[in-house]
């Protein structure tokens, strides 16, 4: 691997920043940490995590889609598209990266969502190693291995040395336009590796399966009786889909701008209580059904169609921030049905 | 304390006087416990927790259950008792099918405080009174109570409860805990200072809704802002003040029935110490109109609602609206 002296972050920060936009996680006065545009001087967080999650990147709150304007009887539509700018976001942690790729199997294949395409060509993910997970950290449980994360380049930290090694040809095109900033380092990725493994081993969520889960369990779950319990804490508000890095559900609005009409896709959520309300009404008319609907998905419904491959990264967020603490752990572990 | 409350429900569930009894299930970690209905001895026994880290204000979700068949016996702490007077003042509980038991209740503590310190890992969490000993995977961490005190019970109403139909442990005393003096620092800024301050506090909002769905005043059956006849449907920001408003049109609606039991900032993802708005209607309406505590009683008429000759003018507004 190549190292650099993590006293000299910000000179690689600085260097990077020249070549194109740069956006580094930083902590926040309130304690949390969130994505920031590197500015000369902003200091790395060294929380785990980001509060939101890196899927604004690609797929932002709101996104203005097309405008209209209507004139008597002739409608003119404008394609409003132009191409994003290159951009490296900086410090993504194993469990979101693997989200884009959750999120690439839903927006690139056909129809391929050019929107998000458009933002994915030109973002360059450099992902981080975790070395100090917390008690809501269950991402081994999805496959992901927390200490070698995937995207365009790796990096990993410890007290003295950042190293990074390439994984994709865009992540070597990164690391080259400031190679003059590292040098060689004989550590190997499995030595730094085996310095932290043991942590994982001992958090409280180790052991969490989802053997009991996949895309042919719908006739065991959907019916359980187990989730009128589980989703009576519910108060519906949209707070672990906002906050978590897979759910991928929009609405498409327009507005009515007085002289002229902008059409926008924002986030939604299926806690709410207008999700995909169609012209006879809403499919899902209690919390019972919109609660049932988050975790089927994740569970069941998003393996069945993407060959067995969860919705669910594990990176905790809906653990630490549901208002009432209701989260896929806790869903998982009542609704199992042990074989 | 946990064990008393497992033992008196017990004893009303066998007596037939209640059918349910909602109370906090223990979570996964030492400090997520979630609201909870519990019907039988054995799941109380199983789940039940009551401690240091219990948080969540239980009164909504009366609105529901005193709805449904037989009696449903209610645990609520201090604070607590405030919202369910203002939900049964506002015709929106019955009353009548909820045994309340009013528990005390000591300074809540806040793991997301804990965690803002960098304590991770954490496997357990002990309060001697001074300080917290943190159990971690990382190993032992101790920090002082007082710096992990949720913001909620930095402004503690007091120990005594407006309503309860019977009481574990004694009645305490209203306390004056300050809690104006942020929103006095707020009005001492200038206009400018104040618009920035909370510009960078709601332009973190991320529009999850928490703060409106757990927010015992807000109780609509349909909110306007998920209502799409209504006009001004709104799931996402078309500019960037919006979040601004939402905040602040729903400040105005809980205006005078907002007893400040701090659910709103205790929930906000996003650490929007949305509260002060709230505080800051009570604040006025103390000044204004005489001083009020929505909830105090559960008939009380809120001087938003009411008129007297005494109420200040409407040109109020005007003599305020300048530096």
């Amino acid at each position: 691997m190549l190292r650099i002296s993590i006293d000299r972050l910000n000179e690689l920060f600085d260097a990077a920043a020249e070549k194109q936009t740069l956006y580094i996680p930083v902590d926040r006065e309130d304690g949390g940490a969130e994505y920031k545009k590197y500015e000369k001087g902003m200091k790395l967080s060294r929380s785990l995590n980001t509060v939101r999650s890196a899927k604004d990147f690609f797929f932002p709150q709101t996104e203005d889609l097309m405008e209209f304007r209507v004139d008597k009887k002739n409608i003119e539509v404008k394609d409003i598209r132009s191409e994003a700018e290159d951009f490296v976001i900086f410090g993504v942690k194993a469990c979101d990266v693997r989200s884009f790729s959750i999120l690439d199997k839903v927006y690139l294949s056909d129809p391929v969502d050019s929107f998000y395409k458009n933002r994915r060509n030109h973002g360059v993910v450099i992902s981080m190693a975790c070395t100090h997970p917390a008690e809501t950290c269950f991402c081994t449980a999805f496959g992901i291995d927390p200490l070698s994360p995937e995207g365009d380049a790796v990096c990993r930290m410890d007290n003295d040395y950042l190293y990074i090694s390439a994984l994709t040809d865009k992540g070597n095109a990164f690391i080259e336009q400031i190679s003059h900033l590292f040098e060689d380092s004989s550590e190997t990725e499995e030595e730094f590796g085996s310095k932290y493994r043991d942590i994982f081993s001992r958090l409280p969520l180790a052991g969490l399966s989802t053997d009991a889960f996949g895309g042919d369990k719908l006739d065991e779950y959907f019916n359980s009786d187990k989730w009128g319990e589980l989703s009576e804490s519910c108060i519906g508000c949209g707070t672990c889909t906002f906050v978590c890095p897979t759910c991928q559900c929009y609405d498409i609005k327009d507005f009515d701008t007085g002289n002229g009409i902008k059409r926008f896709r924002c986030w939604d959520s299926c806690m709410y209580s207008d999700f995909t309300k169609m012209a006879h009404g809403n499919p899902r008319l209690t919390q019972l059904e919109r609660f049932r609907q988050r975790f089927m998905h994740k569970l069941v419904y998003f393996p069945a169609c993407n060959n067995g491959e969860f919705g669910c990264v594990g990176c905790g967020r809906c653990l630490a921030r549901c208002p009432v603490s209701m989260n896929i752990v806790k869903v998982m572990k009542d609704l199992e049905v042990k074989k | 304390m946990q064990e008393a409350m497992i033992k008196r429900a017990k004893e009303l569930l066998a007596e037939g006087i209640v059918n349910r009894v909602i109370g906090w299930k223990r979570g996964e970690f030492a400090y997520d416990s979630t609201p909870a209905i519990f019907e039988t001895p054995e799941e109380l026994e199983r789940d039940f927790v009551y401690d240091d880290l219990t948080a969540s204000n239980l009164s909504k979700y009366l609105i529901k259950e005193s709805r449904k068949a037989g009696k449903i016996l209610a645990f609520l702490k201090p604070c607590d008792t405030y919202s369910l007077n203002q939900l049964t003042c506002e015709h929106r509980v019955i009353r009548e099918n909820i045994h309340v038991i009013g528990i005390p209740c000591d300074p809540k503590i806040d793991a997301e405080k804990i965690k803002a310190k960098g304590i991770s890992g954490i496997l357990g969490i002990k309060n001697d009174g001074v300080d917290l000993t943190i159990d971690t995977i990382y190993g032992k961490e101790s920090m002082p109570v007082s710096e992990a005190i949720m913001e909620k019970c930095l402004s503690c109403k007091g120990k005594k409860h407006v309503t309860y139909d019977e009481l574990i442990g004694e009645d305490g005393e209203l306390c004056d805990s300050g809690r104006f003096d942020m929103v006095a620092e707020l009005e001492a800024m200038t206009a400018q200072e104040r618009y920035d301050f909370w510009r960078s506090q709601l332009s973190k909002c991320i529009r999850c809704n928490a703060c409106r769905n757990v927010c015992p005043a807000c109780t609509c059956e349909k909110c306007v802002f998920d209502n799409d006849a209504s006009g001004i449907a709104n799931k996402a920001a078309a500019d960037s003040f919006e979040e601004n408003m939402f905040h602040i049109i729903r400040a105005f609606h809980v205006a005078g029935r907002c007893t400040d039991c701090g659910e709103c900032s205790r929930v906000c993802p996003q650490n929007i110490p949305l509260h002060m708005l709230n505080r800051k209607f009570i604040k006025d309406i103390n000044e204004l109109y005489g001083t009020y505590q929505a909830g105090e009683k559960p008939d009380s008429v809120s001087p938003l609602t009411s008129y007297t000759l005494d109420d200040c003018e409407a040109s109020i507004v005007h003599e305020r609206g300048t530096e």
